[in-house]
């Protein structure tokens, strides 16, 4: 499968995919559900992540990916880049660095980067978005699970079921045998075991047009049925809303069920979610260095509202913290049932 | 298309209580408590639910909780195997009233 760029699908535009979303048919717009609870305009918190794209290349062409990442894609983070983010992170109290793609290990300079940030941050929380196969992609890969135990790497991870039917109707043929195997060899070097302090925690995204359940409920059954059919042990789970964009935007409409999903985000809008929003205390950098409230407005291309801090070499914590986060439809993604975020269920 | 079973109608469920509020606010008071974590996770209940939904044959609740044993994490198989619970139940149901044929035929055969 060819990502939405390489096939020039009409998705691959963000000014269509906005346009589209903007002429949903409901016609209650997120600015207004906001307004209701008195969180219009919505203001950042305080900057407590930086999310990094090291780039959108991946060894995955997954069916809901918001990044339409896959082989063909070549744009990866530069060096320079790198080297400025780097600069941000030194001079300023981050308290997490998230590192995401793409699959981020597939940057060349990926190693370079962990290290530098681990000398820089020595107690801050460095977290990979690891999409599991990668580990075992290449012969070179192999030692991820030892690199990421030496750094003290939070290794987050999908696995949107716990069979191979669901697994690979949504990620790709093998993508679930291959994510077990790279489960066991984290679990090998001490990632997710009990008082080993390394963190591996699963994501859970809906294998079709419906919202996540419980996602306490999900923990228990994904916890119950991996440990007793593979003996794989993992801290936490974390369930993520499919929001409507790129290839999950691609699917809805093909299948028909785009007007009742949106449908479904706006009925199930939470006034807790939607004050616990990620974007209130996280900035996602672009592979090309320029700044977003979050990693889906990035895919969308709306730049953070700010004018004199829209790229990480003018990186000011000030104005940052006093923008006004830029909001479209897709954000009933992330305030619908108990809430979405990357670090699962917000209310 | 005119049919007796509109799934758009499903969405107006909610406000039945339009004709008759004290008891529509009863009965989904009491209908939310009942598909909480309890004694059985609301997982297991909503499959419970499934398997009714197939055995007094409600489209409506045949669509609800499908959506919302996909929403909990239940698999094709489990649903499936829910809705055999109630074909077997259904079956067994009329396979059991064979005993009343059978001793009729008993005791008016030489």
């Amino acid at each position: 499968m060819k990502s939405l760029k390489a096939q020039n699908h009409p998705l691959s535009n963000t000014q269509y995919e906005l346009q589209l979303l903007e002429s949903q048919k409901t016609g209650i717009s997120f600015s207004e559900k906001l307004a209701e609870c008195g969180l219009y305009p919505l203001l950042p918190t305080q900057i407590e992540i930086l999310q990094i794209n090291l780039g959108k290349m991946c060894n995955q062409v997954c069916k809901h990916c918001h990044v339409d990442a896959g082989p063909d894609r070549k744009e990866i983070m530069a060096f320079e880049t790198m080297q400025e983010c780097l600069e941000v992170i030194k001079k300023h109290d981050v308290g997490t660095v998230d590192l995401t793609g793409g699959a981020p290990e597939m940057n060349p300079h990926f190693k370079w980067f962990v290290e530098k940030i681990r000398q820089l941050k020595p107690k801050a929380t460095i977290i990979v978005r690891c999409n599991l196969t990668i580990i075992l992609a290449n012969p070179k890969f192999k030692d991820l699970p030892e690199f990421f135990r030496q750094h003290q790497v939070e290794v987050v991870s999908s696995l949107p079921y716990f069979t191979a039917i669901k697994t690979d109707a949504q990620r790709g043929e093998g993508v679930f045998e291959k994510s077990i195997k790279a489960l066991q060899m984290l679990n090998m070097v001490g990632y997710g075991q009990e008082n080993s302090g390394l963190m591996l925690n699963l994501v859970y995204n809906p294998a079709g047009a419906f919202l996540p359940g419980s996602q306490e409920g999900l923990e228990t059954e994904f916890k119950k049925r991996l440990k007793s059919q593979y003996g794989i042990s993992f801290n936490s789970l974390y369930t993520i809303t499919n929001l409507p964009i790129s290839r999950f935007l691609e699917y809805l409409l093909r299948s028909g069920n785009y007007e009742s999903y949106m449908e479904k985000l706006i009925e199930a809008y939470n006034p807790i979610a939607a004050s616990n929003v990620m974007c209130r205390n996280t900035i996602s950098v672009g592979w090309d260095g320029y700044l977003y409230d979050c990693d889906f407005n990035q895919m969308l291309e709306l730049k953070v509202s700010c004018q004199n801090s829209q790229h990480i070499k003018d990186w000011n914590l000030e104005i940052l913290n006093n923008r006004e986060i830029v909001i479209n439809q897709h954000c009933f993604g992330c305030t619908a049932g108990a809430g979405s975020s990357c670090g699962g269920a917000t209310a | 298309m005119k049919t007796y079973y509109d799934p758009e109608d499903l969405k107006k469920f909610g406000k039945i209580g339009e004709f008759q509020k004290s008891m529509a606010d009863k009965f989904f008071a009491y209908y939310g408590e009942v598909f909480q974590e309890g004694a059985l996770t609301a997982r297991e209940k909503s499959l419970i639910a499934l398997a009714v939904a197939h055995a007094i044959q409600c489209p409506y609740c045949i669509d609800a909780y499908t959506v919302d044993g996909m929403e909990k994490g239940c698999d094709e198989e489990q649903m499936m195997e829910a809705v055999h619970v109630a074909a077997a139940i259904r079956a067994g149901a009329s396979l059991v009233h064979s005993t009343q044929m059978m001793n009729k035929v008993k005791e008016i055969s030489m």
